[in-house]
């Protein structure tokens, strides 16, 4: 205990009396770990802001997406093409067992109208159940009922952002808008859920029926009615799987598809998308850590720099220390503990700078971020370890001078 | 051992060091015996082995052959920490530059010479700057002192350990005359006082006078060994 206070003694009188140049020695270090402390932290900042939209979508939600069919070896984008039908949507809620809900939608863009003010929006289609499924609630007025969707009765429900462009100082429940080439009334206001993805707050809904006998009415060459998206929930994430296999093969029945054709539908769990989005943005997190990581390493040569030229500054000292009694493995420790104690301070010197700069970028609305204790613990012990690696080659070299011809040097 | 209080013995020592193709031998079979509370120089011309012989007993150095006797322990084949452990407990060393740490005060330069035995003693360390007689000065760094009053911190720094022999290479080669008198006086009354062994290495035939016995060295071998 006593030799170590001395150990600590000796490394703290060793780094003292070079205040500027320990300090210049760690600056590569501060700025290794403070932009890593940053970079991951934005990095994390994304992944959880995307699995929070994802989250607010809906849980156990299964989305199928026309499209990804082959055309001569080329696939074509999602949505590209129009397979989906009302008949499917249809069959798939009589057939699949587990399901809870099944919603087709079909969206288009049109222009909204009333008195002087316009704008274009996208128009969705949907039936009752779209709004449980996708976790949208009303902030006032009232969805559509069953009755109001079997009639295909002319009522819409806005988001927030359409509801204060077309209706700014009046409330918008029971006024008539005008949309595309049809008149509809307004009989709810949706709850904002921000900006992200698949944000409600710019659309407009209006029951499905009504948009096919009046907006869109497109078919197939069968007959079917078209739709753009059906979305269903599953009643347990349990059984995600067993219903998108489920759903797969009725469809491809439905559609006529070769054993060997691609499916022409894209259908995919929100679980999935959270977990291709995570990965994604996962990687992309490494990769800044990757790239922080490398001014790290600059940081340790500079540390071994500095290193190298202090043990041989203090030749004499430590000639002087053998002399009183000091073995190697003493002087090895005295520089390499100095050597980590160096890098130690600026790792933590590095994770205050990278967290006000987190905190900042957060503050400053630029980007979301979030600074977890484990890449603060991970960048702390890192640049100790640097101090350790690139302190070893200085601190041997240290060990083994020869006493006397140290104590000659000047 | 015939003798229980003979402290050091060298029997048969040679060092050869490597000059590119050829050695070169410092010493050539060195035979010395030192009892305890003994007051011995080392005198002889440059290059003649002096320090090579000094540096062999205070264990910074190994004899390329021979046998060295240290407190009845042989040392001269013992490993680089077992050597480093007996620098610190059982020798203390006075140099003709002082190697005293510039940025320490003379407190801590004394304490320096604790770290690595047994630990830092700061009344110790007051009282072997007492011994010295600079008590008013513990605080002051090597810059602040005279060059005998940086001779007296380096003595305090030996005697702090209560070392088995103290070993002095110089040790009033950089000072003037006045304050070589005093460093030798303090060195003598040490000796007088407290019975410590001492083994100096001097040019000076004035020093040499106050000791016991006098050791002429000459090509690396002993020429005269006269008792005073």
């Amino acid at each position: 205990m006593k030799k170590w206070f001395g150990t600590l003694n000796t490394v703290w009188l060793g780094l003292s009396t070079h205040k500027l140049r320990s300090f210049l020695t760690i600056l590569g270090v501060v700025i290794g770990v403070a932009s890593v402390i940053t970079l991951m932290s934005i990095g994390k900042g994304s992944t959880q802001q995307i699995l929070a939209n994802i989250q607010s979508m809906g849980a156990n939600l299964i989305s199928i997406r026309p499209g990804a069919s082959m055309f001569g070896g080329v696939r074509g984008a999602v949505g590209g093409v129009r397979t989906l039908t009302m008949e499917d949507a249809d069959a798939i809620s009589q057939q699949v067992p587990d399901i809870t809900a099944v919603s087709p939608a079909n969206t288009s863009n049109l222009q909204l109208v009333v008195g002087g003010k316009n704008t274009n929006s996208q128009v969705n289609g949907v039936n009752p159940e779209y709004f449980a499924i996708n976790n949208i609630n009303i902030a006032s007025g009232a969805f559509f009922s069953a009755d109001e969707y079997q009639s295909g009765s002319k009522v819409a429900v806005l988001g927030t952002n359409v509801a204060t462009t077309l209706f700014p100082n009046t409330d918008p429940i029971g006024q008539q808008m005008r949309m595309g080439t049809i008149i509809v009334r307004v009989i709810g206001v949706l709850e904002s859920k921000g900006a992200g993805f698949n944000s409600p707050d710019d659309g407009v809904y209006i029951p499905l029926t009504a948009m096919q006998q009046t907006v869109a009415q497109m078919r197939t060459p069968q007959g079917g009615r078209i739709v753009s998206t059906i979305t269903m929930t599953v009643s347990d994430s349990s059984h995600t799987q067993n219903v998108i296999d489920a759903t797969t093969s009725l469809l491809r029945t439905r559609h006529h598809l070769s054993a060997s054709a691609d499916n022409d539908f894209n259908i995919m769990s929100t679980e999935e998308i959270a977990k291709t989005l995570s990965q994604v943005t996962g990687t992309l997190t490494l990769l800044l850590g990757a790239v922080a990581a490398i001014s790290l390493l600059v940081g340790g040569i500079g540390v071994m720099n500095i290193m190298l030229v202090s043990v041989l500054e203090r030749t004499r000292e430590i000639g002087i220390r053998k002399a009183l009694g000091a073995r190697d493995r003493d002087i090895w420790s005295q520089f390499l503990i100095e050597a980590a104690l160096l890098t130690f301070a600026g790792g933590i010197i590095g994770v205050i700078f990278g967290w006000a700069t987190a905190m900042l970028i957060n503050r400053l609305g630029v980007m979301s971020t979030v600074v977890t204790a484990d890449v603060v613990i991970m960048a702390v012990s890192v640049s100790i370890g640097i101090g350790i690696f690139f302190g070893f080659y200085p601190a041997w070299n240290a060990s083994r001078l020869n006493p006397i011809e140290a104590l000659r040097s000047e | 051992m015939d003798n229980g209080s003979i402290i050091i013995k060298l029997e048969n020592i040679t060092k050869t060091y490597p000059m590119g193709k050829r050695e070169l031998t410092v010493l050539k079979g060195v035979n010395i015996n030192i009892n305890k509370g003994e007051l011995v120089a080392i005198m002889g011309p440059s290059g003649s082995g002096k320090s090579t012989l000094l540096n062999l007993i205070g264990c910074l150095d190994k004899p390329t052959s021979g046998t060295y006797y240290l407190e009845d322990k042989e040392v001269s084949r013992l490993s680089g920490s077992e050597l480093a452990r007996i620098r610190g407990q059982k020798i203390g060393f006075i140099f003709q530059t002082f190697n005293l740490l510039s940025r320490l005060t003379a407190l801590s330069n004394v304490e320096l010479a604790m770290t690595y035995v047994g630990g830092i003693d700061r009344q110790r360390a007051l009282e072997a700057l007492a011994k010295v007689g600079l008590s008013e000065r513990v605080r002051h760094r090597p810059i602040e002192l005279s060059g005998g009053e940086q001779q007296r911190v380096a003595i305090a720094r030996a005697i702090v350990k209560n070392p088995s022999i103290f070993l002095a290479d110089e040790p009033t080669g950089q000072l003037d005359s006045k304050s070589g008198e005093e460093v030798i006086s303090i060195l003598t009354s040490l000796h007088a006082e407290q019975g410590i062994t001492l083994v100096l290495v001097t040019h000076d035939t004035n020093i040499a006078s106050h000791c016991q016995r006098v050791i002429q060295l000459k090509d690396g071998e002993i020429v005269t060994e006269k008792k005073i």
